[in-house]
């Protein structure tokens, strides 16, 4: 608790409009057009890949006419608050913007992200996959974005607890919750993973991987169908998994669950193909007894998955050299030495379909144990389910995080399938009371 | 202003103005008039910039809503109109507003007298003559408040985390069975002892301050009269010090309604914490992570205008008792 001033009573209503005013104070003439057309053009980018300035300087060393400055963000979430912020206020928004595919039509509703399809080469959208070509196009003739990576996702595992326990790697749902309840049996510490109320890309990934779609375009009206069978099947099922204690409830990504998994109490993670990076960087001490496997399925002889993460890179509406950034981004995400440098500075998994093969060989480090790391997730990735995301996907986000941190400490199957109505009603009335086209 | 040439003669200049303005008419008696407001300009005009500026913007945008028309997307989709007091019909009315507004009266209750409380008996503890190592001590519980609140929450979060905790460690030791501050209603006490850790010394320091300026001769008096080191601390000490409490209190009242940053900072290790856990949070979900500034505007109206009556309720409420017998 920090103490205030009387004045700082006054200061808490102001609190939002300050943020807007004072963005909006230094509003014009900052681009200084008379001074630059003689200069290179000078081309901001927000994203939170990490080494992109180095992929950025090989761009730069060969294009000293239009030179692009890297400006790191702390992450998918923070990025889209600060790039709406900025083109509310009317100015302060990068030339280039990093954007999570989820994200995208809520960019494209606030007119963040500007229509590049003039710009654009015609065989550009031959280098990437159907369902994530349409993700940066939301299936209209306009493109928003050139996609970077994608996120397939995949079963991560303690090969070794797997051998010692003398369990096979699951490959349906019954399956896992067998084992999930084997593991939780042996040792009633560990666990085969968490349901984690925090992360909604996640659960959207394995609700996606069911045959959910959460939003769609019915004429010009958008269709809400969060509470969908698929969904509830995957909400329920969870649930019964957290009701029966073998799978833990606490949430992902926070100091406990870094050292459960470099401790070996927490053995499976489902999760997509940059997990390596993620368990590198935090069970450093289980290196080389983890392996990758295609998801559990639902449907044995019908292998999908969901996505989890993933991002296209985007120019913004208050960009002043709308071609040369597309120019940038087109370059980025398909000339095959940017894709490389992705690949090796970054560690993503690129989106491109023709430079991803040539670039992506050898496993990660961290799984240097599974070699054909790679093949396992080139087949998975082909079986991506379409999932199509909704102008107001935040919502739905923060909602999932609200009624499923509810539904994960009462500890019911129950009360996960009504964290999933709650989500609809909550996303559905958002959507309404907006003013959108809904068709119900 | 009554006249300067016979209420300050000490003040030599003022003399010759005022006989100034006698002998060289109505333009230089009125530039004199003008002469306050250009000494109070720059405060006038950082108060107007930075404060009454952002609260007309607040409020103004509190009664606006944007319209989306079709599917939304692209160009010329939004539009800004009039909303009326909808903004403040559906605040008021949200379940999850009204619940993070009791949560944070219970967060009230609890950290308040504590703080408070701790902070008064520290100060008094420092104040006592028999008291050894007074600097340090003072410090040493001082030294929290120069702790930034995020910074704070975050390393109080890997303490209250069992999977962490060397605290747990401990209690596994000892077997135990101590359960984790993150689950359920135990989450209130975890978010006010960093409050109440953070809070206590400056607290403390605004009554020790209180404390030393009271004179020597009313201790002195008391020992004639035979009094103990606790009734001068009941009796005398806390009476003429019930100022500096009344004014911790108000302010630790206008904190606790502005609660944000530790609840914020603990939302990720807890499934306890919802992202409209107190008012201030929802205001931050709806302002910019549902990117309605409309909402969020009335709903920081309504808090400010809360805080303003509470505040000044309590001060209408005790002020007679406390300051009154001063005069």
């Amino acid at each position: 608790m920090r103490l205030s001033t009387g004045t700082r009573i006054a200061a808490l209503a102001a609190a939002t409009a300050l943020v807007a005013s004072a963005c909006s104070g230094g509003g014009d003439g900052d681009t200084g057009d008379g001074a630059e057309a003689a200069g290179p053009v000078e081309l901001t980018f927000w994203t939170w890949a990490p080494n992109m300035e180095k992929v950025v300087d090989l761009w730069n060393a060969d294009h000293p006419d239009v030179q692009v400055t890297v400006n790191k963000q702390d992450g998918g979430d923070p990025a889209v608050t600060k790039l709406l912020t900025a083109i509310k206020a009317g100015s302060g928004a990068p030339d280039i913007m990093q954007a999570e595919y989820q994200k995208i039509p809520q960019l494209v509703s606030a007119d963040a992200l500007a229509d590049i399809s003039g710009t654009l080469g015609d065989d550009v959208a031959g280098h990437f996959a159907d369902g994530v070509w349409n993700a940066v196009t939301l299936g209209s003739d306009a493109v928003y974005a050139v996609p970077q990576d994608s996120g397939p996702m995949q079963f991560y595992y303690r090969a070794d607890v797997f051998a010692d326990l003398g369990i096979d790697v699951p490959t349906t749902w019954d399956e896992y919750a067998a084992a999930a309840a084997t593991i939780h049996e042996k040792d009633p510490e560990m666990y085969l993973g968490t349901f984690s109320a925090n992360d909604a890309g996640w659960f959207t990934g394995l609700t996606q991987q069911a045959g959910a779609s959460w939003y769609g375009i019915d004429g010009d009206a958008w269709v809400v169908d969060v509470d969908s069978d698929a969904t509830r099947k995957v909400a329920e099922y969870w649930g019964g998994l957290v009701e029966d204690g073998v799978i833990d409830n606490k949430p992902m990504y926070t100091p406990e669950w870094n050292a459960a998994l470099n401790d070996g109490t927490q053995v499976g993670w489902l999760s997509a193909i940059w997990a390596p990076g993620v368990l590198a960087g935090n069970a450093a001490d289980t290196a080389g007894s983890w392996e990758m496997a295609p998801m559990p399925q639902w449907d044995a002889n019908a292998p999908a998955t969901g996505t989890w993460g993933g991002s296209a890179t985007g120019v913004t509406s208050q960009s002043e050299h709308p071609e040369q950034a597309a120019e940038f981004i087109t370059w980025l995400n398909t000339d095959p030495a940017a894709v490389q440098a992705l690949v090796d500075e970054s560690g993503i998994y690129p989106a491109d379909v023709p430079a991803s093969t040539e670039a992506l060989s050898d496993p990660p480090e961290f799984f240097s144990n599974q070699p054909d790391f790679y093949e396992v997730a080139a087949q998975t990735a082909g079986t991506v389910q379409p999932f199509t995301y909704g102008p107001n996907i935040n919502v739905a986000f923060s909602a999932y995080n609200d009624e499923f941190a509810k539904a994960t400490k009462a500890k019911k199957a129950t009360a996960f399938v009504d964290a999933v109505e709650a989500m609809q009603r909550i996303t559905l009335d958002d959507l309404k009371s907006s003013g959108f086209n809904v068709s119900e | 202003m009554t006249s300067p040439t016979t209420t300050a003669p000490a003040r030599a200049g003022r003399p010759a103005v005022a006989t100034a303005t006698r002998t060289t008419g109505p333009s230089t008696s009125g530039r004199r008039r003008l002469a306050p407001w250009g000494f109070l300009a720059p405060a006038i005009v950082l108060f107007v910039l930075f404060l009454a500026l952002p609260i007309a913007y607040a409020v103004y945008l509190s009664f606006r809503t944007e319209k989306v028309s079709g599917l939304g997307l692209g160009a010329g989709a939004r539009t800004e109109v009039w909303a009326g007091l909808s903004n403040y019909a559906s605040a008021l009315g949200d379940p999850e507003f009204l619940a993070s507004v009791g949560r944070v009266a219970l967060y009230g209750l609890i950290v308040v007298p504590t703080m408070l409380g701790l902070a008064l008996v520290f100060a008094l503890l420092l104040d006592a003559r028999r008291s050894r190592a007074t600097t340090f001590s003072r410090t040493a519980i001082f030294l929290p408040y120069a702790v930034p609140a995020v910074i704070s929450s975050l390393l109080w979060g890997f303490l209250y985390l069992p999977g962490v905790s060397p605290f747990y460690d401990v209690f596994d030791a000892l077997g135990w069975d101590v359960p984790s501050l993150f689950e359920g209603d135990l989450v209130m006490f975890a978010v006010a002892n960093i409050a109440v850790w953070g809070g206590t010394g400056f607290n403390m320091i605004v009554i020790y301050t209180a404390l030393k300026a009271i004179p020597s001769e009313l201790y002195e008096a008391a020992e004639l009269d035979g009094a103990s080191q606790v009734a001068v601390a009941t009796r005398i000490k806390v009476p003429i010090v019930l100022p500096s409490i009344i004014m911790t209190s108000v302010f630790s009242m206008i904190a606790t309604l502005q609660v944000f940053a530790e609840p914020t900072t603990l939302r990720p290790l807890s499934n306890a914490i919802s992202t409209t856990w107190t008012p201030l949070m929802k205001v931050y979900r709806d302002a910019f992570t549902r990117g309605d500034l409309y909402s969020a505007a009335a709903t920081s109206v309504i808090i400010a205008v809360a805080t303003f009556v509470l505040s000044f309720g309590f001060l209408r409420l005790v002020q007679s008792r406390a300051f009154g017998q001063e005069k």
